[in-house]
């Protein structure tokens, strides 16, 4: 465990203070379109949050927002108490981001697209190759981190693109539509991967589309439609809330709560 | 800061590297295609001209048996005479579908006309609109000039008079170029070559780390990352730099090779173009590395996609071009102020040089330090504008 996030850690016990993503009120304008309007949730360590709402609805802004390559209109949000727009270099020192169709060196081999984002968060030359290589075991992609990019299947591609963007061991993980694309198997693995993620002890948030998707894997869950968050619950929680016992019912249920028929 | 800048600018080289296509169209394309087409077409115009004065024409002549004399100075003149069409119809038809490229017609009246010291009529049918036949019916045109004149000068002396009365002025042309100074006429294209190179060599580079990157998707996790963009844009712009520095390179040798198969000595040109002015030209443009590499980062930068880059960028390639030109046109002399504009600066400066003319070291600091300056304003607005949000697309 690094110092920090041991000071973290205690920091976290002493003062109660767990959710490590905090989303207070943003709000995002492109052009006449206002995408995000006053989002709030909070993602704590841990856990498995998963931000669910139909295309369009905003989730993918609000995650650009909080890996600092967007700026919030109004509003704050902040990730292991540093604000995003504020302490930006601090904030994404802290976090992995896998954004939407994230993109390889199609010239590069697998391992060096990793090493290369491994150089640039700083890691001592001497301890790349380890750090590589454990990421490459972690995320069981050995067979092909030797091959150039170029040809890869969307899997290989997501889960190259995923080891590139955790190789500086962040605490916090954003994933934008990471299983977008991916057949069942590549899905079920990057499932386990997550899981695995979670339980030691990261903070992960992560977008999806899919109902299903989001119930199997999240421990909270925040709908978002037409900017705006619809339910922020548990899947059960929101089953009550919404009076449905089928989630995709539940789901339409709660995104008409806020968008106007 | 210097490992970020140096492991961007590492990563980019090595990606250049292994795209062996983009290489050879940066590396061979420009450095190389040029000077080879350049040598090829002066060949070309050199061996013609040569061999045109050497070369013997052959004339249709329609009526030679009326012009003994005439012929036979023609033929002195390395004409050879041939027999034209059978009449003055056939011969314009002949010339105006390029079956002849001149037709010299002697009229019957022609001895009797001579022998009363008349004017006597002689035909020339040409068609002067068609430059490539024009040089031949040029040829026939002054030989009959000068058997003009030589009668003339006959038919005074015959009267006791000095055939000097026919030269009122003695007019003597006196060329002052040098060799080398004739050179500069010729080779002052190959500045632009330099540039042109140069710029090719940097311009898939440029492309692919801004328009490319958005395009593949892989610049959105590189700006995820806990580096400022700062960095990230200088380190593309250095790496774009090195690759437009070998190409330069490359093209510079290349032109010093193609020279010596030039047969430039034949045509009276000399051109100062050996080992130490290469290096010095070297560094005469190194300075508009600088400055290409940020304006087409800049302008790639600001486009949707890789192909738009590419059609934004190839007006880019002619941009320097715009000032040379207008010097060129006007043909002015190298002047103080001209010195602050980059890329005419190394134009003018470079001629100079080839032309084996002495070098204004004012003139050199200034397009040096003006070029390096625009360079740097350049980079600095590249690095601002990597900062906003549209750069995502």
């Amino acid at each position: 465990m690094l110092p920090e996030q041991f000071c973290h850690a205690v920091f976290s016990r002493l003062f109660g203070a767990d959710a490590v993503i905090k989303v207070d009120g943003i709000h995002k304008s492109f052009g006449r379109v206002h995408a995000v309007r006053g989002i709030s949730f909070d993602a704590p360590d841990g856990k498995i949050t998963g931000l669910l709402g139909p295309n369009g609805a905003g989730k993918s802004t609000t995650l650009r927002i909080l890996y600092t390559v967007l700026k919030p209109d109004e509003g704050r949000a902040s990730i292991d108490g540093n604000d995003v727009v504020e302490s930006s270099l601090a904030a994404r020192r802290c976090t992995g981001a896998l954004p939407h169709g994230a993109g390889l060196y199609p010239h590069l081999t697998a391992r060096e697209n990793i090493a290369y984002y491994a150089t640039l968060c700083g890691i001592e030359r001497k301890d790349i190759d380890r750090r590589v290589d454990s990421i490459i075991d972690l995320l069981e992609i050995r067979d092909f981190a030797e091959r150039r990019t170029k040809g890869f299947s969307q899997g290989q591609r997501t889960k190259v693109a995923l080891a590139r963007s955790l190789v500086h061991d962040p605490q916090n993980v954003i994933l934008d539509e990471p299983t977008n694309g991916l057949d069942v198997m590549a899905t079920r693995s990057l499932r386990e991967l997550i899981l695995k993620l979670r339980d030691a002890g990261r903070c992960i948030l992560f977008s999806s589309h899919v109902m299903q998707e989001v119930a199997a894997l999240c421990d909270d869950i925040v709908i978002i439609a037409d900017g705006q968050v619809a339910i922020d619950d548990s899947a059960d929680g929101i089953r009550k809330q919404t009076k449905c016992e089928d989630l995709e019912d539940a789901f339409v249920a709660a995104i008409q709560m806020v968008t106007p028929q | 800061m210097i490992r970020v800048l140096f492991t961007v600018f590492a990563k980019e080289v090595l990606d250049n590297f292994r795209d062996r296509r983009t290489l050879a169209s940066a590396l061979l394309m420009g450095p190389l295609f040029g000077p080879i087409l350049f040598a090829f077409v002066i060949n070309l115009s050199i061996e013609r001209s040569l061999s045109d004065v050497e070369k013997t024409l052959d004339v249709p002549v329609i009526g030679a048996e009326h012009a003994p004399n005439l012929v036979r100075y023609l033929e002195s003149n390395n004409l050879k005479i041939v027999a034209g069409p059978e009449s003055r119809e056939a011969a314009i038809d002949a010339v105006k579908t390029g079956l002849h490229d001149i037709v010299v017609l002697i009229p019957e009246t022609f001895g009797e006309q001579l022998a009363e010291s008349m004017p006597a009529k002689v035909e020339l049918i040409s068609d002067r609109a068609n430059t490539t036949a024009d040089r031949d019916s040029r040829r026939v045109r002054r030989a009959l000039y000068a058997y003009n004149q030589e009668l003339a000068a006959i038919r005074l002396s015959a009267r006791g008079i000095s055939p000097l009365v026919l030269r009122p002025l003695n007019i003597d042309d006196i060329d002052v170029s040098t060799p080398s100074g004739r050179s500069g006429i010729l080779l002052g294209m190959m500045s632009y070559f330099f540039i042109f190179a140069m710029l090719m060599g940097g311009m898939y580079l440029a492309i692919d780390t801004t328009a490319g990157e958005r395009e593949r998707g892989s610049l959105e996790p590189l700006l995820a990352l806990p580096v400022t963009r700062d960095k990230l844009i200088l380190g593309k712009i250095i790496a774009t730099c090195l690759f437009m520095a070998l190409s330069l390179i490359l093209s510079l040798t290349s032109f010093y090779f193609a020279l010596n198969f030039m047969p430039l000595e034949q045509l009276g040109m000399t051109p100062n173009f050996g080992p130490e002015v290469v290096v010095a030209a070297f560094f005469l443009l190194a300075p508009f590395i600088l400055l290409g590499a940020a304006v087409m980062t800049l302008v790639a930068s600001f486009t949707k996609s890789y192909k738009e880059a590419q059609t934004w960028l190839s007006v880019v390639l002619l941009a320097p071009t715009l000032p040379i030109l207008v010097v060129s046109l006007l043909t002015l002399r190298p002047r103080l102020e001209f010195m602050f504009i980059p890329s005419l600066s190394q134009h003018l400066l470079l001629i100079d040089m080839v032309k084996n003319e002495p070098i204004n070291v004012t003139h050199v600091l200034i397009s040096v330090t003006s070029t390096l300056l625009f360079g740097g304003l350049l980079t600095w607005l590249c690095a601002r504008l990597y900062r906003r949000e549209g750069l995502l697309g």
